[in-house]
């Protein structure tokens, strides 16, 4: 099992190299909207929570996959709705 | 859709949520930025929805929960204030965390279905990042609560300062450590759930010191830890897309923390650990 693990570890680390550097050169101004992106991008928890409601073998995993499901929901329409209205906050003032 | 496919996809969504962030750094390519965001998100949950194993009852109460939360989340996002968006991204952050603690509760009670052990007998290695997912996402949780509450006016910006708090977080961090230890060795889970207790506790405590001002910081390193948290789950339930978008966004979190610390002349430590709001707020 050694051998998957080492697989994913290294698409992780590689992963992180690149968030690292996608945001280096962001424009000050774009820092709370970047923000909310990231936040809104961070809801990819709900694959997580929907393959647990769908894969689960008992009722109280189905339980705890729909409540994740419905938390990660809240946060996608929201997450990329918020950064949609900041970025039309801050194309009015430039 | 068979397996291939669904990592295809996966691979689709990888790359719009890097272009997403990449386009949000600059003030041209920033709405189009959002919207590979959205689209990135859209592949992910279709590709996951036609994964085989999938039951249809299952995807009944995915879609359920889907249009339920996405409703709210709309209807939220839509109507606050614009000077109250970044206490609710706080706010959205602590959902991150709590689903981020119930997607670990669930792979503990059903592991069979990602196919890590059988209840009770968990895998040792996915035990280890099972507790990762899950303390990290607790903190998220109980740490965004603060910082929304902080942002909002409900609670005073004032850092809440005592003596020896931060041995008192060292100590619990290190009662953390050991009660992972036990979980790991035992899959306890009355262990998952005393992990789930501190780690909300702890989260709480890390934030509390830190003074209103410092808040946009801790927002986004926040924004960094849900991303480790998702990471973790996704080394749990083998899951590539949760692995490389939760590295993502926690290493851009982590960078954008700095950036702004540079930005306010502060260092990224003194902010962590707390208690300059009080200057601050005498000046």
């Amino acid at each position: 099992a050694a051998e998957p693990f080492l697989y994913l570890l290294t698409i992780f680390l590689l992963a992180c190299f690149v968030g690292y550097y996608v945001v280096w050169n962001v424009t000050p101004a774009l820092h709370s909207p970047l923000m909310a992106v990231t936040n809104a991008i961070s809801s990819v928890i709900v694959v997580g929570a929907i393959l647990a409601t769908g894969l689960a073998t008992s009722w109280v995993a189905v339980v705890f996959g729909f409540l994740a499901t419905v938390l990660a929901a809240v946060n996608i329409f929201g997450g990329f709705l918020v950064t949609r209205r900041m970025l039309a906050m801050f194309k009015r003032k430039g | 859709m068979g397996a291939t496919v669904s990592t295809l996809a996966y691979l689709a969504a990888s790359v719009l949520f890097i272009l997403a962030l990449r386009g949000l750094s600059h003030p041209e390519t920033s709405r189009q930025g959002n919207v590979f965001g959205m689209v990135g998100m859209a592949i992910a949950i279709v590709a996951t929805l036609f994964r085989p194993g999938m039951s249809g009852g299952g995807v009944a109460l995915v879609l359920l929960g889907l249009a339920a939360g996405g409703a709210g989340g709309y209807v939220i996002a839509q109507r606050i204030q614009m000077t109250a968006l970044p206490q609710l991204v706080a706010a959205f952050h602590s959902l991150v965390g709590m689903a981020a603690v119930f997607v670990a509760a669930a792979a503990l009670y059903a592991p069979e279905s990602f196919g890590i052990g059988t209840r009770g007998h968990v895998k040792t290695a996915s035990l280890v990042e099972m507790s990762l997912g899950l303390a990290i996402g607790a903190v998220t949780f109980s740490g965004s609560v603060i910082a929304f509450l902080k942002l909002d006016g409900r609670m005073s910006g004032a850092p809440i300062l005592f003596r020896n708090q931060h041995l008192l977080n060292l100590g619990l961090g290190i009662l953390l450590l050991l009660l992972v230890i036990g979980f790991v060795g035992s899959g306890s889970e009355a262990l998952f759930w005393l992990i789930a207790l501190l780690s909300f506790a702890l989260g709480f405590l890390l934030i509390i010191p830190i003074g209103g001002a410092d808040m946009p910081v801790v927002v986004s390193m926040l924004n960094s830890y849900s991303g480790w948290a998702a990471a973790g789950i996704g080394f749990t339930v083998g899951n590539l897309l949760l692995i490389i978008t939760g590295a993502l966004v926690g290493a851009s979190g982590a960078i954008l923390s700095y950036i702004m610390c540079k930005g306010m002349n502060r260092s990224i430590v003194n902010v962590l650990l707390g208690g300059f709001g009080t200057e601050g707020g005498a000046a």
